[in-house]
């Protein structure tokens, strides 16, 4: 593995555990940026472009920003005085550490499963534009559905209370 | 190592560092945010067995992947919504004083 791999998940990770760690949340939601921006990286040297580009726009141009928007509307930035974690914070660890050595036991158990291949997979956004409108039509109509349900549902349950009430 | 375990290592640090967010945060929105990374694990998990996968002009994973970006996006925006109308109702995004189900 090249050192630009182990240079990129060093800032991912170190960016995820800055998001789960830090005690200002604001803090945490930009943490949470430069998790996904080395998300995007490790996509793009996976030679998935598209992914990496939706990665950025979605993640970092909508979702971020929607987390600003709620700490923002919440008052969430104020760090509590009874301490940012929950009361089941140890059984929550231990349920995490069981959790990564079974997923890092199942990775390292089937070392010699797939076949290395060398040679990048050519998928440019016309193949992907190509499958999206012939063999994946219909899960793409399905999403533009659940997509325009969930954003109406969202304003909706976030709709001040008054309104309703008159 | 092959690139692919490595690949899928990473994928297990992240959705374990997301899993703990979740878990141990009081915060409602950091809750989600712990959310959110465990799905971005799974993807990085979809396209590393696409790019190494047998048959990858298929798509298949990559278009896993697109899928669960934009159902993530809508879950993202449905959450936050509940969490500002939770907060409307109790002044407060704390998890552990949300009991009002509580048997």
């Amino acid at each position: 593995m090249s050192g630009v791999f182990y240079f990129i998940s060093a800032v991912t990770v170190a960016g995820a555990l800055a998001a789960v760690l830090l005690r200002n949340t604001i803090h945490c939601a930009l943490a949470l940026a430069v998790a996904f921006a080395g998300l995007a990286l490790l996509f793009l040297s996976l030679d998935a472009q598209f992914v990496g580009f939706v990665q950025i726009l979605v993640y970092i141009g909508a979702v971020v920003i929607l987390v600003v928007f709620a700490i923002l509307l919440t008052r969430d930035s104020e760090a509590p005085n009874q301490g940012v974690y929950s009361r089941t914070w140890l059984a929550g660890l231990v349920i995490t550490a069981a959790v990564f050595a079974f997923l890092a036991w199942a990775v390292l158990a089937s070392l010699p499963g797939l076949p290395r291949r060398a040679v990048a997979p050519a998928a440019s956004v016309q193949d992907i534009g190509n499958a999206l409108m012939t063999r994946y039509v219909l899960p793409l109509e399905i999403i533009a559905v659940l997509l325009t349900a969930a954003t109406i549902g969202a304003v909706i349950v976030a709709m001040h209370e008054k309104a309703r009430s008159k | 190592m092959t690139p692919l375990t490595a690949y899928l290592l990473v994928a297990a640090l992240l959705f374990a560092i997301g899993l703990a967010g979740a878990l141990t945060r009081r915060s409602a929105i950091l809750v989600l945010i712990g959310i959110e990374l465990m799905l971005n694990a799974a993807n990085l998990n979809l396209i590393a067995f696409w790019r190494y996968g047998p048959h990858p002009e298929f798509l298949t994973g990559m278009m896993f992947a697109i899928f669960s970006i934009a159902v993530a996006a809508a879950e993202a925006a449905v959450g936050l919504g509940l969490v500002i109308s939770i907060y409307r109702h109790t002044q407060t995004t704390d998890v552990d004083q949300i009991t009002r189900m509580k048997g």
